[in-house]
Order: structure tokens, then C-alpha cells, then sequence
């Protein structure tokens, strides 16, 4: 007996899982670029987050169309991903269908798992067609252009083949089942392939058994190839979904962040008894000074660069965007797919310089993000709110807002205004702190 | 008003616009009214009070913020004060949210909650009155709806003066912005093909109300300027919760 076809899968799963595993890595180590913020706090209100949202899709189907489709292709991959194991025990062993011992509710699962790739095709067909024939508002829009529309419609091809293989692997198996094939045990219901295993009615089994095996291969290897895709893709999403909406902010919407570097300051200004001549303590060796707000990607917190990994380019957060809506050029899907962009482009930097990162010139505000873009926020909180996996593009705007008006003093002209304004006379409108009491009269 | 030495039940907080703007005063007024009616013991503080800091953070400055807070916080706190309530989300939330990180920790509600929890309690009744069988449709502000999850307050106040509360077709957790939050009220729009608070108004026109009722002293400026861009300010007029219950009362 030969063992080629054993050898030859072992090698194939060491190359797709290495290949993944160096990827995961560099994921690893540029989301770590960003600042630490403690995520670690209340663990159950997390695993609550993490459970309701990613497993069970609860804000997917806010919007029900999409959602209820999306459940399909989520609750396909993950079921049928269960027959990978089966696959892979055979291929490394040699064996068929090693599963199949469990009788009846092996027909039932394979059963099912049909079902599930019939589905899956449909919802498929009908996100292509919502993308390239109806062409939907937030998937015709101008964030993408080029290759993330082009990545849109590799995933939804990709996903196509993977069960149509599926399906012909097993309406080959249950031809040579009938046929009694030897090797072939029966095993396994064929709903849906049981419609198209006619077509080979009329072939000899020899032909049969090179059609499963043609199906088997590239099943496993498209699978294996589709996993390594993700590293390059906006599909990610159906890993870091699950982390991403762990890690997401428990406070309420409203709350912004107050800075501590700025806490000591404006407490040392308040205090009467601090000696304003005082020598500023000597930074420490290697310490590097406080900035105020984001400029680039170091300047983020981690779960800000997940944020950039995990987005899928969905594109419900700028259709809700009260900016966007009104031509403005604010975009959340792009402040996402820009700070992922730069990060990548910071992550090939340190690989190409041996592990550091060597100061190109460019970074994510200006060269990415305008500030034009930056300004027309409303803070409303409506991209938050509707993101499936509770990414925060707000907390980034604000980020950056703050670079620009606390390090380089570019806040719009009216803007500055109404901080001068509050400066001098406690309000953003030029009125005396003295006439706040004035409604009173007119009672 | 205050420092005689008695504990008011509340401070109210007037905020910005409700001490200087002349629209936003009458909702001022209108409040104070009801708080009169319902013998209910509050506080201002009047010339002590000063900017939450809110548009500065929005802006991205919060070195000024902070200076605003820490200022404001060392006069509540010289007050003693435990409870305030606002007529401005944006007013609220800074305090309920922001302030107790540099502490200021205080029971901070919304004027619609404080309405509602009045009403629960029977010391303030309210019969529909001029706006029974009126049409009314309610705009969530951000920084009350989404940003601090508080919906049903104002509706429960509306649909206690008998009115017909009609939805528009973004509300609650996706109602479209006003276009004057993080420091929009006080600058031009960046350009684009048309203003946030005229997308917004179409939305309250679509539901063919009588009156589009606000929460925001913000929210009501510009859905205002929006219905006059609109050129209908002759048949719909943009009024606070607080005037609704008010003018119901024939305060």
C-alpha cells in the first residue's frame, strides 16, 4: 500500500497552517503596537458582550434582510467547518468517512451539513447579487473602490466553490455507494446531493472515484487556502469578531475618556500651594514625553488597531453617519480601513527593518485622514451603535481631534472661538458670567 | 435662591443655552414653572455656574475641559450638592459621565426623567389640555438616547398629554443627529450637499406632525432652522418637553 496521498496531506496541512500561524503572529505583534488600555475589567459583562453579539449575532439582525442571511453563511461555516475533522483524520490515516460508525446521526449531521451548503450558496448569491446588481448604497459607495471591492467578491466566490465542492464530493461518494464501490461504505444522507449525483449515471466508477477524489483535494486545500486569505482580507471579521466585541468599551456611549496626563496638569495649575517656578522632575531614562491625542497608529490603543483588523467593511456605520449621509467627506468604514491600511504599512516597515520601525515620513493623519474628514463629526454615536461588532471609529476621531487642537493648536477659526470663549467668560457664546441669572426676571 | 443654609431637593443645572439663548430660556422658564407648580424645593447657581466644558472636550481640548470641570466640580462640591438635573444632554452627560473621574460624583437626571419620576410620584399632574389629539413625533438627542440609553422618559411625558406620538423612521437607538453635537453648534459645516439638521427635519415632516418635540436645547435650534428651511414654521412648531407640560398646565 502506498502512502503518497498520506505524506502529501500532512505536507499540505503543515504549509497552510504554518503559512497561517506566521501570519497570525505579525497580527499579533502590530495590534500590540498600540498603547495598552486595561480591557481585562468585568469579565462577565465581557463574555455576556461577547456572547450575545459575535455568537449570537444580535445586532447582525437589527437589520433583518442581511442578518438573517448572514446567519446562514455564519451557522453554515461553523457546522460544516465540523466535517473538517473527519476530512482531516481521513486524509492523514487513509481512511473514509471515519465518522460514519456513529450510524444514524451520521446520516443525520452529513444530512444537515447539505442543507447548510445549500443554504449558504443562496445567501452567497444573494450577497453577490445585493453588491454588483442591485448595488446597495453603502456597498456602491466611494470607500470601495479597488481592491476591498474586489476582496468582497473573492470572499463570495471563494465561499461558493468551497460548498459546491462539498456537494460534489458527496454526490460522487453517494454514486459510488449505490454503484458498491469498494472502499465506498454507505454512509451518510444526501439531500442535496442527491440531485446531482445523476450526472454521473452513466460514467464508470473509475471516472466516479477520480471526480471525489479531484472534489476531496480541492475542498481541503481550498479551505486551507481560504484560512490563509484572511490574513489579507477584510474577512478576519470571523475571528476577531469574537475578541473584538469581548474587549469593546462597557461604559456608556456618552463617556469619553478623560485624560490623566492632563489631570496632573490642570491639577497643578489649580493648586494654590504649587511653586510655579518649580524645576519639572527630569524625565526618566528612555522615557518618552506624554502625547496629547493620535497622529498614527502608536498613538492608538490596542483595541483600536483590533478594531482596524476585525472591520468588515459592512459599511452600517456610515450609512447611519448623520456626516456622511449629508455629503460630507467623514466616512467611519474608511477611518477603519485607513487606520488598518497604515498599520499594515507600519507592520512591513518593522519587517523590512529587521523589527524596527524606521520613520517613513507619512502617518495616519494627513496621509490617511484629513481633518476635514476629522471635523464633520457630530460625536453622535451613531456608527457605534451600529456596528455588528461594536467597533468604535468615534473613539479614533476624537483621538486625532485631540492631536490636532492640544499639539499643534489647528482647531477650525469658529472653533477656537468657542474655546476662547469659554476661557474668558465660562460659556461658548460671548456673554457675561454675570448675566446668567437674567431669565429670572423675565419669569 | 440658595446658601440659606436649607438642603434643596435638586440643583438645576441651566447650562449655556438655557441662561443665554433666548429660545433655549423659555425652556428655562417653562421648567422652573413646572418646578413651581410641583412645589418642588431646587437650587441654580445662578453666576457660579460655568460651561460643563462639553463642546471643549467635542473639540478635542481637554486641557479647557478639565479646567471647566475641576472648576465647576470644586463649587458643587462646596455646596454639598447630591442631586442635579438638567435640560441639556449635553449638560447632563458630561456631569453624570465625565465628572466623577475627576470627583464629582453626583445623582444627575435628565429634566424628563425628573418630570417623569414628579408624575410617578403624583405631586405633578398633566392632562392633555391644547394638545390633546395633536400629532407629535419626538427626536432622540444623541447624548440623552444613544449616549446614556434613555428613551422612554420623554415619550412616557408626551403620551401623558394625550397626544398622538408618531415615530419617525430613524428613532431611539438609530435616530438621525440633530447635526449640532461635538461642537458642531458652533462653527460651519464642513461642505457637502446638504446640512445635517434639514436631513433630519425631513424626517420629523415625513411623520406629518403638528408639533416635533425636543429634549436638547441644541436638537431645538436646529430642527428650528430646519423646519424655517423648510418653509413651514407656520404650521409646526419644534417645542421642548418641558414647554409641552408647561403649556398644558397653562403655566
Amino acid at each position: 500500500m502506498s502512502y503518497i496521498d498520506n505524506i502529501l496531506f500532512v505536507i499540505l496541512l503543515a504549509i497552510g497552517f504554518g503559512y497561517f500561524a506566521i501570519n497570525v503572529k505579525k497580527l499579533w505583534r502590530n495590534i500590540k503596537l498600540g498603547r495598552s488600555i486595561n480591557r481585562f475589567d468585568n469579565p462577565g459583562a465581557r463574555w455576556n458582550n461577547m456572547a450575545m453579539i459575535a455568537l449570537g449575532q444580535s445586532k447582525m439582525v437589527r437589520r433583518p434582510v442581511s442578518g438573517a442571511l448572514h446567519i446562514i453563511v455564519y451557522v453554515g461555516f461553523v457546522i460544516i467547518n465540523i466535517e473538517l475533522l473527519e476530512i482531516i483524520i481521513d486524509g492523514i490515516f487513509g481512511t473514509h468517512r471515519i465518522f460514519s460508525f456513529m450510524g444514524g446521526f451520521y446520516n443525520f449531521l452529513i444530512g444537515f451539513f447539505e442543507i447548510l451548503a445549500f443554504g449558504v450558496i443562496f445567501a452567497v448569491v444573494t450577497f453577490w447579487i445585493r453588491r454588483n446588481v442591485i448595488k446597495l448604497w453603502r456597498f456602491a459607495h466611494g470607500d470601495l473602490k479597488g481592491w476591498p471591492k474586489s476582496d468582497a467578491n473573492i470572499i463570495l466566490y471563494f465561499e461558493t466553490v468551497l460548498m459546491v465542492l462539498f456537494l460534489t464530493m458527496n454526490a460522487a461518494d453517494f454514486h459510488l455507494q449505490t454503484a458498491g464501490a469498494e472502499h465506498f461504505i454507505k454512509a451518510g444522507s444526501f439531500p442535496i446531493s442527491g440531485f446531482i449525483s445523476p450526472i454521473f449515471g452513466t460514467m464508470s466508477v473509475g471516472t466516479v472515484m477520480v471526480i471525489e477524489r479531484i472534489a476531496w483535494w480541492l475542498h481541503i486545500t481550498g479551505i486551507l487556502a481560504f484560512m490563509n486569505y484572511l490574513y489579507f482580507s477584510k474577512h478576519l471579521h470571523i475571528l476577531l469578531a469574537f475578541p473584538n466585541t469581548y474587549f469593546a468599551r462597557l461604559d456608556p456611549k456618552g463617556k469619553f475618556e478623560n485624560l490623566d496626563s492632563v489631570t496632573a496638569e490642570v491639577k497643578l495649575m489649580m493648586d494654590p500651594n504649587a511653586d510655579p517656578f518649580a524645576a519639572q522632575p527630569a524625565p526618566a531614562e528612555g522615557e518618552v514625553p506624554a502625547k496629547f491625542g493620535a497622529s498614527d497608529v502608536h498613538d492608538l490603543n490596542w483595541v483600536q488597531l483590533l478594531n482596524a483588523y476585525t472591520c468588515t467593511e459592512c459599511g452600517r456605520c456610515t450609512s447611519s453617519c448623520p456626516a456622511n449621509l449629508t455629503g460630507k467627506k467623514l466616512s467611519p468604514r474608511k477611518i477603519m480601513m485607513d487606520t488598518r491600511d497604515r498599520l499594515e504599512e507600519v507592520g512591513r516597515n518593522i519587517d523590512k527593518n529587521k523589527g524596527t520601525f524606521v520613520d517613513d515620513g507619512k502617518s495616519l493623519l494627513n496621509d490617511y485622514i484629513t481633518p476635514e474628514e476629522l471635523w464633520a463629526c457630530t460625536t453622535c454615536n451613531g456608527c457605534v451603535e451600529a456596528c455588528p461588532v461594536n467597533i468604535d471609529p468615534l473613539s479614533i476621531i476624537m483621538d486625532m481631534r485631540r492631536f490636532l487642537v492640544m499639539e499643534q493648536s489647528a482647531a477650525p477659526k469658529e472653533l477656537n472661538g468657542m474655546m476662547t470663549n469659554i476661557e474668558n467668560n465660562g460659556a461658548p457664546w460671548q456673554y457675561s458670567q454675570m448675566d446668567r441669572l437674567n431669565w429670572k426676571e423675565e419669569l | 435662591m440658595m446658601a440659606t443654609g436649607q438642603q434643596p431637593e435638586v440643583l438645576f443645572w441651566v447650562g449655556c443655552s438655557g441662561s443665554f439663548d433666548d429660545r433655549a430660556k423659555k425652556i428655562t422658564k417653562a421648567f422652573v414653572k413646572i418646578l413651581h407648580s410641583a412645589k418642588v424645593p431646587f437650587a441654580v447657581l445662578g453666576t457660579e455656574e460655568s460651561c460643563t466644558g462639553d463642546p471643549a472636550k467635542r473639540a478635542g481640548n481637554e486641557f479647557l475641559f478639565q479646567m471647566q470641570a475641576m472648576a465647576n466640580i470644586e463649587v458643587l462640591n462646596a455646596y454639598d450638592v447630591k442631586k442635579i438635573v438638567t435640560a441639556c444632554p449635553h449638560c447632563f452627560n458630561t456631569i453624570k459621565n465625565e465628572y466623577p473621574g475627576l470627583g464629582g460624583t453626583y445623582e444627575v437626571v435628565h429634566h424628563t426623567q425628573f418630570l417623569k419620576s414628579l408624575l410617578d410620584d403624583g405631586r405633578l399632574t398633566v392632562e392633555g389640555g391644547q394638545f390633546k389629539g395633536k400629532k407629535i413625533t419626538f427626536h432622540d438627542p444623541c447624548y440623552l438616547g444613544r449616549a446614556n440609553n434613555i428613551y422612554e422618559a420623554p415619550r412616557d411625558l408626551i403620551e401623558k398629554l394625550d397626544a398622538e406620538l408618531v415615530e419617525m423612521k430613524r428613532s431611539r437607538r438609530n435616530g438621525l443627529c440633530c447635526g449640532a453635537g461635538g461642537a458642531q453648534m458652533f462653527k460651519e459645516p464642513e461642505p457637502g450637499n446638504k446640512d445635517v439638521n434639514v436631513e433630519r427635519t425631513e424626517d420629523a415632516l415625513e411623520t406629518q406632525p403638528e408639533i416635533i418635540a425636543a429634549g436638547c436645547p441644541f436638537c431645538n435650534t436646529m430642527l428650528t432652522d430646519g423646519v424655517k428651511a423648510k418653509n413651514r414654521e407656520h404650521d409646526i412648531k419644534v417645542m421642548d418637553v418641558a414647554e409641552l407640560i408647561a403649556n398644558a398646565k397653562d403655566l
